[in-house]
């Protein structure tokens, strides 16, 4: 192997690595934490970028990483194809952005911040690489525990209430994923990806009926995840209480059950897996409707910036779920730029919630009053009273005379990136979504025509909805006093929308990148022949 | 066996959903550890019964599998039960937090008014 053949458990080592010793730092030592922080982070999105280029190579194989160096079914394995590079990529630059965001004041709200960022982080990226159905399990639990501290961060009775519901959900999911886990074991003999990509085509009566109950019960605990309705109930609440950067952060974690579905659903349920093939498109289109309308109809009625940006996701993940269950390559290519370019947009737009209802002046005294923090470890007095004095004096901050100009077109351009209007790449993905199902509209029938319907409509009701809350919040003169905006809080929102830019202009490659992953998604075989070893296939070889 | 087996899972599955539909944060916790013990028996029982037969696999002997219990199964319910643990030690914090913060120890931090 050669050290290169390495960067592929970088995404997980890294963080796990730095993390660990942030913990033996003293709470006060923040300057090195924060330059740890973002060094990592930035590393995280080097050797994204480093593994994008190595797979997106002209006959470049998915690259697989076999812990331990045990032969292939039996050892757990990283995997890194296109798509896995691309979440990765993805969840390094908006872990960088929203990070930077932090550093203004949010990460001096409680203890521990930077370590449990980065063990989410951590976490994710395990999730989009492993290649074993227990070992995302694994993953999943190590996102989730994190996020838990996460959704925590800052206190507060509000953030405490509305986690207490989101542990209790995701603990009560945890246990159906164990369940269909246990199934799908029970069926195949193993829980390698790219083996049950091998051994689910042979199947059929009682082992298929068993096989798809377990497979039923594993979606539910990614549809929780993904918010399909009526199992996102928890989300708009949750990211609506925790704090900013945070509530941007967890916008990648509900692409995490996106992922896993669509990886799920290409390699196992594909078209070439027998009878277990298209098994549960159904599902998925109906389910993906019901969450767009609740999702648009979520976002009509939001009076408030939070309560549209948890809409806009249900709303996402709507649509993203409908693009994978029409099954066609070309679909699942505009959905999975229309993924990029969401996440990065809503992303963008929770970060900027802060800032605008600065503006608006809203009650920020309370905002503050809630913030305190409850875990009496790590001298919380001091550290509180380093926070407030701290507080006190950056609040005079650099008064920018055009803050409400700078905000103002940083929210149009976060809308048109939501409705999918041109000139952004919002509008580019939605297109190649309707391209792709109306090319394929004699196998769809209607569904196809309900979900062109369907994506139409609910961009118009996402231009409503904020057109609305711009008139409301930063667009009606009235007088209030000169806001505040910090060149660090404003530089991560410029980021991110340079990043949705860069999707626009380099839509060339862009949108050729999303065909060949969609083309290399539909084709489980290559993925299957990168992990296991030729050499066993036969597995009477042993003998 | 295998009935006493199913039937233990079924009545911890049932008491821990029960407990799960209460509206006290104690119940809650303990529905949820319930729940986990029932998958963990799940889990196990998934890796098919069997009774006196080692998870190792014999260098000398003859491998045949049916003289062997399946040791995947075991090394999940390993793992499930060490993250599940944590889980439910977090969540008690959580509930203690709840409870200090709320002053009640209903799930929704409120009492409803009849």
């Amino acid at each position: 192997m050669s050290p290169a053949d390495h960067f592929v458990i970088a995404p997980i080592l890294l963080p796990l690595l730095a993390a660990a010793f942030m913990l033996v730092l003293s709470e006060r030592r923040r300057w090195l934490k924060r330059l740890i922080s973002l060094a990592t982070l930035s590393a995280l999105a080097g050797v994204a970028i480093a593994l994008l280029t190595m797979v997106d190579a002209p006959g470049g194989a998915p690259l697989a990483y076999r812990l331990g160096n045990w032969p292939a079914p039996f050892a757990i394995t990283l995997v890194v194809d296109r798509l896995s590079a691309l979440m990765l990529l993805l969840s390094a630059s908006i872990g960088l952005c929203t990070l930077f965001y932090a550093l203004a004041r949010w990460d001096r709200a409680g203890p521990r911040f930077h370590p449990l960022f980065l063990l989410l982080m951590m976490g994710v990226n395990g999730a989009f690489l492993t290649g074993d159905l227990f070992n995302l399990f694994v993953f999943f639990e190590v996102m989730l525990a994190a996020s838990y501290g996460l959704a925590l961060h800052g206190s507060g009775v509000e953030r405490t209430k509305a986690s207490l519901h989101y542990v209790a959900i995701n603990i009560a999911t945890s246990l159906l994923f164990l369940i269909g886990i246990a199934l799908i074991y029970a069926v195949t003999g193993t829980l390698n990806m790219a083996d049950l990509a091998v051994r689910v085509p042979v199947l059929a009566g009682q082992e298929l009926v068993l096989l798809e109950s377990g497979a039923a019960i594993l979606s539910i605990a990614f549809f929780v995840k993904a918010g399909m309705w009526p199992l996102g109930f928890w989300l708009t609440p949750t990211y609506a209480a925790a704090a900013a950067p945070v509530a941007a952060t967890f916008a990648i974690m509900s692409k995490v059950g996106i992922y896993a579905i669509v990886r799920l659903s290409a390699l196992v349920f594909g078209p070439a897996s027998g009878l277990a093939a298209g098994f549960a498109n159904e599902w998925l289109m109906a389910g993906g409707l019901a969450t767009m309308a609740f999702g648009a109809i979520g976002m009509l009625a939001a009076s408030r910036l939070s309560g549209i940006g948890g809409s806009y996701i249900l709303l996402s993940s709507g649509t993203l779920l409908v693009a994978t269950g029409t099954g066609s390559a070309p679909v699942l290519a505009g959905a999975l730029l229309y993924l990029v370019s969401s996440t990065l947009g809503v992303c963008a737009m929770y970060l900027l919630i802060e800032p605008v209802e600065r503006a608006a002046d809203i009650d920020r005294e309370a905002a503050q009053r809630q913030s305190e923090p409850v875990f009496e470890d790590d001298e919380p007095g001091l550290l509180m009273e380093e926070y407030e004095a701290e507080e006190e004096e950056d609040e005079i901050g650099i008064v920018i005379p055009a803050t409400i100009a700078l905000l103002g077109s940083a929210f149009i351009f976060c809308a048109l990136l939501m409705a999918g209007l041109p000139p952004l790449s919002g509008f580019i993905a939605k297109f190649a979504i309707i391209d792709g199902m109306l090319s394929g509209l004699p196998a769809m029938g209607t569904g196809g025509w309900t979900a062109i319907a369907a994506i139409l409509l609910s961009g118009l009701a996402t231009l409503i909805a904020m057109t609305r809350a711009g008139i409301n919040l930063l667009w009606v003169p009235v007088d209030r006093p000169q806001a505040h905006l910090r060149v660090v809080e404003a530089m991560p929102i410029a980021l991110l929308l340079a990043l949705c830019l860069a999707l626009v202009i380099g839509a060339g490659p862009v949108t050729r990148y999303m065909k060949d992953t969609a083309a290399a998604l539909h084709d489980p075989g290559r993925y299957a022949g990168a992990v296991l070893d030729p050499a066993l296939q036969p597995p009477e070889r042993r003998r | 066996m295998e009935i006493i087996l199913s039937l233990a899972i079924g009545i911890i599955t049932a008491s821990g959903v029960w407990l799960l539909f209460r509206p006290r944060t104690f119940q809650l916790a303990i529905g949820l550890s319930l729940l986990s013990y029932a998958i963990n028996l799940f889990i196990l029982a998934m890796g098919r019964l069997k009774m006196d037969a080692p998870p190792v696999v014999d260098k000398v002997a003859e491998a045949n599998p049916a003289a062997f219990a399946d040791p995947v199964p075991q090394a999940l319910v390993l793992t499930a039960i060490v993250i599940s643990f944590a889980t439910t030690a977090l969540l008690l914090v959580l509930l203690l937090a709840a409870r200090g913060l709320t002053g009640t120890d209903h799930v929704d931090g409120t009492e409803k008014t009849p």
